[in-house]
């Protein structure tokens, strides 16, 4: 499964720097030294944009007495990474690769062209839970509940970097057969032929994604780390109202900016 | 209801047994925006030669059953109850062990709604052998994919090789040859016998009124019938102490080598608070020997025996319990070797010093303080140890009870060679 999802990023995205695995590879990882490594390790505090986050039961007055104290760190001016590169393709790719497993691995990727922060990013998140994020979802009632392909079936989003991955499990002999019931629920993503009852459901789940993440210090973290990692300022309460006012029409206008990319088959024998 | 309290810890719980026999437990958590609430039989894979309810002879049921039920309850006449939850706001979700099945939601809005849904779906099954037809198809898709993870077949080949005649060695989820014999008659049988509320607990913890709570959910339990309550016979043919298998290496499509070595246990007919000392002994003894921090952990990385997916853990049940500690290498048989003579020397000479067990007590203690952060696994673990006759709060006074003299009685006990063994997954050819 992990290694399905790594080889789909490596083909949908080879010539872009995501595609790189981040525990680099074999041959790389012999040139490592002593030496190089610790240059690095200077390098990237010197340099690097360093984000400290403290949650808990704390002293705030305490914390910053602390930390301006122990980390005594230089101004420095990260450079900034532009993550949106989009290498278009022309056509959809697609790529079978056979190994010795019993289930195939089915991994799609989309491009979403919609980025945390954008105005449409909320009517993606909507657009991601009717089509393929939750147990309600059109993907979980038709690959799995319906034709009964899969016990896993669902999407996800990259959203700082504008991609959508569908991934599921399923016989090797209804590779056909999957893809073509995904390719038809995009469809009718496009059409608008969802319901206003999906669509209330699937926005008081997000919202209860949202704050339940908060109840604990680590997905607090994460969310307002999101803002650094996108260059934006959004505030939790915004995060949280803005699914509320999504609408049908911009749910179908995201759907027509989705874009198939690569579809990559993890397979037993040659088809 | 009656109200315990654990000043130590600053959590109070609220109980009350109802007349049909449903265990309920409250937790209020102020301050928290989400509510969690687990519903569980004591229920598992392992329980699949039992006498059903009502009748005079045995049934040997097929395996997997316990969990195809699970899969099953979500379907209702109606439509599936994935949409129910999430129509309200919630998350659903099931998950069934070797000796429980949990039904649970979380959500930070319509409680009282969702704690309904949860008990209604779980208490009225419905059936069709259409459904169970069409369910097949995805458990073994299920079932295939564990077959392709390679941790999780290192995991049950490891239990196999303790165990010659007791369930807990068959996949919980069953295979696809198993799984094509169950019928909706044998799951109604099934659920007869085990899913009645005297073999059950409800847990619900969360920003919540205990009060209120309780009045609802006694409430909706006063609607439904329910025989009377009887003792649920199980079956389970005699265990032999010593393991099936001294080694089994299994060749699959992996890069690196697993080898994982495990010790059968051998009190596993305990309970309550000898088996909660027993179980938190032998976690502390094998944090304080292959723990981050170890001599025999520094041991094994500098030398490139593993890497950071090495770890170890305790089990225990009623009728079977097994350690098991290991993880990726490139020299499996390497690293058997050095495992069980890291084991075996543990037991000799002064290894384990009076430092080495308050530092490992205060390290357990400052780990579980951590897990009580979390409702997940408040809810959980303290059905775990109900079922158990067990209490989740003493986790902190026993751990603080445990004696140099006790780890070493235990250690002495647990660990023999004639109840070690060794699983590895190898790259084929």
């Amino acid at each position: 499964m992990r290694y399905s999802n790594v080889r789909l990023i490596q083909e949908m995205c080879k010539d872009e720097t995501y595609a790189l695995y981040v525990h680099g590879n074999l041959e790389e990882v012999d040139a490592i030294t002593e030496q190089n490594l610790y240059d690095y390790y200077k390098r990237a505090l010197a340099e690097d944009e360093l984000d400290l986050y403290v949650v808990g039961d704390v002293d705030n007055d305490e914390v910053t007495k602390f930390v301006s104290h122990l980390f005594q760190l230089e101004e420095r001016k990260p450079s900034t990474i532009d993550r949106r590169t989009i290498h278009k393709k022309e056509e959809v790719q697609e790529i079978k690769e056979v190994q010795d497993v019993k289930q195939g691995k089915l991994n799609i990727g989309y491009r979403t062209n919609v980025y945390f922060g954008d105005e449409d990013y909320y009517a993606l998140q909507i657009f991601n839970g009717i089509y393929g994020g939750f147990s309600h979802s059109k993907l979980f009632i038709n690959v799995r509940e319906k034709a009964s392909l899969a016990y896993y079936v669902a999407s996800r989003l990259e959203s700082h970097k504008g991609l959508m991955f569908v991934m599921s499990g399923i016989d090797n002999k209804n590779y056909e057969q999957a893809v073509s019931i995904i390719k038809e629920q995009m469809k009718a993503m496009v059409a608008g032929d969802f319901t206003e009852e999906e669509m209330s459901q699937t926005k008081a789940v997000i919202k209860n994604q949202y704050l339940e993440t908060i109840d604990t210090a680590r997905g607090t973290v994460e969310i307002m780390y999101h803002n650094i990692v996108a260059g934006k300022k959004i505030s939790f309460e915004d995060l949280i109202s803005k699914i509320d006012i999504v609408t049908k029409d911009e749910i179908m206008k995201v759907a027509d900016k989705i874009e198939l990319d690569t579809i990559y088959f993890l397979t037993e024998e040659e088809q | 209801m009656e109200k315990i309290e654990f000043n130590q810890i600053q959590e109070e719980i609220y109980h009350e047994k109802l007349e049909n026999g449903l265990e309920v437990f409250i937790l209020p958590k102020k301050g928290f925006n989400k509510t969690y609430a687990t519903f569980t039989t004591k229920y598992g894979s392992i329980d699949n030669h039992f006498m059903p309810l009502e009748k005079s002879e045995f049934l040997k049921v097929p395996d997997g059953i316990a969990h195809f039920l699970e899969h099953k309850l979500f379907e209702k006449e109606d439509g599936d109850v994935f949409q129910q939850f999430s129509k309200q706001g919630a998350s659903a979700n099931a998950f069934t062990s070797f000796t429980r099945t949990a039904y649970l939601f979380s959500s930070t809005s319509n409680v009282e709604q969702n704690l309904e849904t949860l008990m209604d779906f779980v208490q009225e099954p419905y059936f069709s052998e259409k459904t169970v037809e069409k369910e097949k198809g995805i458990i073994g898709q299920e079932i295939t994919m564990y077959d392709d993870n390679p941790d999780w077949r290192l995991y049950f080949g490891l239990i196999q090789n303790m165990y010659q005649n007791h369930p807990v060695s068959i996949d919980i989820a069953g295979t696809v040859e198993s799984i094509s014999h169950i019928t909706k008659d044998l799951l109604y049988e099934c659920y007869g016998t085990f899913y009645h509320p005297s073999n059950m607990l409800l847990f619900v913890v969360g920003p919540v009124d205990a009060t209120k709570v309780m009045e609802q959910i006694k409430e909706n339990q006063a609607k439904k019938n329910y025989s009377k309550v009887q003792e649920i016979k199980r079956q389970f043919e005699n265990e032999p102490l010593e393991v099936a298998k001294k080694k089994q290496v299994l060749p699959m499509n992996v890069q690196t080598s697993k080898c994982l070595v495990g010790i059968k246990a051998k009190h596993v007919e305990q309970s309550g608070a000898e088996m909660l000392k027993h179980e938190l002994t032998i976690n502390i003894i094998f944090d304080f020997l292959f723990g981050k921090s170890s001599e025999n952990y520094q041991e094994l990385y500098s030398k490139g025996l593993i890497d950071d997916t090495f770890s170890f853990d305790y089990s225990q049940e009623k009728g079977f319990g097994f350690a098991m500690v290991g993880g990726d290498t490139n020299e499996p048989d390497t690293l058997a070797d050095v495992l069980k003579k890291m084991l075996v020397s543990a037991k000799q000479g002064e290894v384990f010093t009076l430092e080495g067990l308050e530092r490992t007590k205060k390290k357990k203690i400052g780990t579980f303080l951590r897990a009580i952060n979390s409702p997940e696994y408040i809810a959980n673990q303290f059905t775990r140890y109900a079922f158990n006759e067990m209490n989740l709060f003493d986790v902190v006074p026993t751990l603080e009870s445990i004696s140099l003299d006790d780890v070493k009685a235990v250690m002495d006990d647990f660990i023999t060679e004639d109840r070690f063994t060794v699983c590895q997954v190898v790259p084929k050819k």
